[in-house]
């Protein structure tokens, strides 16, 4: 039996990514318009960051105090700041630093989730009992709270928040890795490939992963909108990104003092943070239903 | 029972225990003496020395977390070096500030996700059931300062109604009241948006059992077969979802409090961390996420008292 045959009549309650079959995935993404409209958010989010690497408008820390809160004109699409920078610019280049957060925090959490959750699937007993608590001990403690900490005990900066964030969510990918590997390690071609000798580690690698990535895709995704929103609220309260880096969160901080003078000023970074969370919450609810049509109602 | 309580007791014990490890641990790690940060740059090695000293900070790392672990079980705190006001004081005052957000927060939230639950489950594959679906998507993906921020531009500043920010004290409750409208609304919404998911998806799970066809069978309108059979089965899983939630308002107000600069624990908190009043930090997010575990535990007991099923599983 060829391993594509077995991953669909495994796993109850997970999903796979049924990639033997392009044509019906394709099919599902279309079916699926929360998804698709997530994942279009997403991306735009990326392309932004992408492309703000090598253009904006203006430089997004080009100081102009002649021009300052100007409100929206031909020559500068959303406006400027306080200090005459324009508001477009900074909006585009803040994409980086969400992507970047969002990706440190998945980074981290799945480092060190992923292989705990295996081998608490595979060695069972006390030691994975231990991993489990541990899990419990570290998921109780509030997320915001451990970034709010350590920024105070090492400073502000992104990646500060986001290793706290990062760390605050392992708990999750061990827990969905753990119950998902669980699941493929008692079907039987695990038993076979254990009979004929295969190591644990050959076998997370060739059949629990592929088996199980579906499932931690879509937590993947959804950390990302809660790192995301974590990163934002931090560098709201100026506990994240330094300026004079521009971040939607910090822009937003900025943008409260100057409410009377222009309100768009809150409101472009505001957008930003909601279309990018809304976008990263429908994909990561959609994925289910693309990868597991038996989901579907 | 008791043997249950018991052991989540224990657990909690643990959790908070090995929370002061961790926040100890964290907050000790700091580069640099504290007792140079408060002095600033100017300070000569004798008089930093002379405040270490004051402060404990020249003890081994063990006795000062004893020490602090002896200052959080008999709750005397001792005095901040920063405001030189005892800290346990300043904690209290404050939370006069975020336990009536929270509360109202909570209300508000509770207000709105009912309703829209319960017509979310009844008009599920209708308009208006799908407008309340998009709606709560909506709200949980709007941040809560940035909510804040957006009704600080339509009341206060557009409309001129109530306060953007601020707090008069409790010696003026009208006031202090409306001081707290417009944060508790900004926790209230989003609060709403999240529980409301979860009164949807249980009140369709009720209205798909068979002792409410039954109800349906004997000729009660759906309405009526909710409220009569349907809603106390609903509720169970609610108040779990409600309890965890409560803890989620904890951590919303910290940030709900900066947007309108209330001076609740979340604007103490972020205080301390910009003066570096490390003493303050530490007791403040022990005590936050305490509440946290102890909440946590209690939805856990209540869970059993609430479903007898779940009692005889144990």
């Amino acid at each position: 039996m060829s391993e594509g045959a077995v991953a669909l009549t495994l796993e109850p309650e997970g999903v796979s990514l049924g990639r033997a079959d392009d044509q019906s995935l394709r099919r599902r993404w279309a079916a699926s318009p929360s998804a698709l409209i997530g994942l279009i958010l997403v991306l735009l989010v990326f392309v932004t960051a992408l492309i703000s690497l090598v253009w904006t408008p203006y430089p997004p820390l080009a100081v102009d105090p002649a021009h300052n809160l100007s409100g929206m004109s031909s020559s500068h699409l959303l406006g400027t700041d306080q200090y005459g920078r324009d508001v477009l610019s900074r909006v585009m280049s803040s994409a980086q630093i969400t992507v970047y957060a969002g990706a440190l925090a998945v980074f981290i959490a799945a480092l060190i989730g992923i292989p705990a959750g295996l081998y608490a699937a595979w060695r069972g007993g006390a030691p994975g009992e231990a991993v489990l608590r541990l899990a419990d001990l570290i998921y109780a403690f509030p997320a915001l709270l451990a970034a709010i900490t350590l920024s105070a005990a090492i400073g502000a900066s992104t990646t500060t928040a986001m290793i706290a964030i990062g760390i605050a969510y392992t708990p999750v990918f061990i827990r969905v890795t753990r119950s998902n590997a669980l699941l493929v390690l008692s079907s039987e071609y695990i038993l076979a490939a254990r009979s004929y000798g295969r190591r644990p580690l050959a076998i997370m690698r060739r059949h629990v992963l592929p088996n199980i990535s579906a499932t931690i895709i879509i937590q993947m995704t959804l950390l990302f909108s809660l790192a995301i929103l974590a990163e934002a609220a931090l560098d709201y309260l100026g506990l994240g990104t330094n300026p004079p880096t521009a971040s939607w969160g910090n822009m937003l901080q900025d943008s409260q003092n100057y409410l009377n003078k222009d309100v768009m000023l809150s409101v472009w970074p505001g957008v930003a943070i909601f279309l990018t969370v809304l976008g990263s919450n429908l994909l990561g609810d959609g994925l289910g239903d693309v990868f597991d049509p038996r989901r579907k109602r | 029972m008791i043997r249950f309580t018991a052991r989540r007791l224990a657990i909690v014990i643990a959790s908070l225990f090995a929370s002061t490890l961790i926040v100890f641990a964290i907050l000790a790690v700091l580069p640099g003496s504290t007792a140079q940060v408060i002095l600033g740059t100017q300070a000569t090695p004798d008089s930093v020395r002379a405040l270490n000293q004051q402060l404990g900070l020249d003890k081994p790392l063990w006795q000062q977390y004893g020490n602090w672990l002896q200052q959080l079980v008999t709750g005397n705190l001792g005095t901040s070096y920063i405001s030189q006001q005892q800290i346990g004081e300043q904690i209290t005052q404050a939370l006069r500030v975020t336990g009536p957000l929270v509360l109202f927060g909570m209300l508000i939230g509770l207000a709105i996700a009912f309703p829209a639950g319960i017509i979310g489950a009844l008009r599920s594959g209708q308009r208006s059931g799908a407008l309340v679906g998009a709606a709560s998507q909506v709200g949980i993906a709007i941040p809560t300062f940035v909510g804040g921020i957006l009704l600080i531009i339509i009341f206060p500043v557009k409309l001129h109604l109530l306060p953007a920010s601020g707090f008069p004290g409790w010696s003026n409750p009208g006031q202090a009241i409306e001081s707290l409208i417009l944060p508790a609304v900004t926790l209230g919404l989003v609060e709403g948006a999240i529980i409301s998911r979860y009164v949807r998806a249980s009140i369709s799970e009720v209205l798909q059992s068979d002792y409410l066809r039954t109800a349906r069978a004997k000729g009660l309108t759906p309405g009526q077969a909710l409220r009569r059979h349907g809603l106390r089965n609903a509720l169970i899983p609610i108040v779990t979802v409600v309890g965890l939630e409560l803890t989620g308002l904890i951590i919303g107000a910290i940030v709900v409090e900066n947007v309108f600069t209330l001076p609740g624990l979340g604007q103490l908190l972020l205080q301390s961390v910009a003066n570096r009043d490390l003493l303050m930090v530490r007791d403040i997010v022990m005590i936050v996420a305490a509440a946290v575990l102890i909440i946590n535990m209690l939805v856990d007991l209540s869970y059993r008292v609430l479903d007898p099923r779940v009692m005889s599983r144990v």
